[in-house]
């Protein structure tokens, strides 16, 4: 199946639902609108031509404060038809939140924890949302563009210095 | 054979009366930096390079260092690696687990001072020695087994200088207060 299939099944299903491409991007990216994005995901694992039954990566990206949006990419491969497709979703940055699709692909459980941890972004109806790497008591979001790491954590002071205390 | 021709020889050789004489402070010392056993864990890189370090070409076993897999046995902690403030209190835990004396190795430039996570790296401490006492610093990133080695040795010649007799911590802090 092409890129262009793939995109006309899309379309036959919810007309709405994708609001542009990428083709700078490697595989091709389909951009979605975040609403309809666990709807997208859903026909493209349950069709017999797509079946992606793989979410090969899932990653957050931080526009920045000026721009006032954040970015999820989602990776997809499918096994036995040797695909690849890139979906990306653009969301609001002050209140990130996003429909899990660890119902679809268990493997999103731990992707979108790290995507929670260092984006902040809120993954509805996740089974077990909270931090994976940082510690639980850790303050803010490392990833995002204005994260300020906080002075010290349980009394040990975080910033370098000459002296080392 | 009869008493005379045993005599000629020298006596029966029973293995009993042999003596021998030292300090005590040698012989407590000598006991302890002929077996200095590291607690068995890593946290990098660097680990690498202590795992094989144990391994039979650089052979840690003839200098009496057998890796412990429990703080309770161990006598020296090496920090092989990157200490994330999240392993941080973990490894603050494992020490203070361990039985006294107690020794630290700080293995390679993240451990000594968070190597090349000093400035970016929000989640690296600055150092271990910023949360455990730190005996002896190899550098390196990561140190060559021969430098492990080399930390081991210098620990050894640190543990030989050590008084249980006259404790030089205790007599300082004795002087302190006998000039105030």
């Amino acid at each position: 199946m092409k890129f262009e299939q793939i995109k006309e099944l899309i379309q036959s299903e919810y007309s709405d639902a994708i609001l542009g491409e990428d083709e700078n991007s490697s595989p091709n990216a389909l951009i979605i609108k975040a609403e309809s994005l666990h709807q997208v995901c859903e026909i493209l694992h349950a069709n017999e031509n797509t079946y992606f039954d793989q979410l090969s990566c899932l990653s957050g990206i931080d526009n920045g404060a000026e721009t006032g949006t954040m970015e999820i990419v989602y990776n997809l491969y499918s096994i036995p038809h040797n695909l690849h497709l890139m979906l990306k979703v653009k969301i609001d940055r002050s209140k990130p939140s996003m429909d899990s699709v660890s119902d679809i692909w268990k493997t999103a459980d731990w992707h979108e924890r790290e995507a929670f941890d260092l984006y902040g972004i809120h993954f509805n109806n996740h089974p077990d949302l909270r931090r994976i790497l940082l510690p639980e008591d850790w303050e803010g979001f490392p990833l995002r563009k204005d994260y300020v790491e906080q002075e010290k954590y349980h009394d040990v002071i975080i910033k370098w210095k000459m002296d080392n205390n | 054979m009869s008493e005379t021709e045993i005599s000629q020889l020298g006596g029966l050789k029973t293995g009993e009366g042999g003596i021998i004489v030292s300090k005590l402070d040698d012989l407590l010392n000598w006991a302890r930096f002929s077996s200095m056993w590291p607690l068995g864990f890593g946290l990098a890189c660097c680990a690498i390079e202590f795992f094989s370090t144990a391994s039979s070409a650089y052979d840690l076993d003839r200098f009496g260092i057998i890796p412990r897999n429990s703080p309770r046995q161990a006598d020296v902690m090496i920090v092989s690696g990157t200490v994330t403030f999240k392993m941080a209190d973990r490894v603050k835990r494992l020490y203070e687990q361990m039985a006294e004396p107690k020794y630290v190795i700080s293995m390679g430039s993240c451990a000594n001072c968070g190597g090349p996570y000093w400035e970016h790296g929000y989640h690296v401490l600055k150092g271990v020695d910023r949360v455990i006492p730190v005996d002896v610093y190899v550098p390196g990133c990561p140190p060559r087994p021969e430098a492990l080695i080399g930390g081991f040795l210098k620990l050894q010649e640190k543990i030989r200088s050590e008084s249980v007799l006259r404790p030089k911590a205790l007599e300082k802090l004795v002087e302190e207060k006998n000039e105030v």
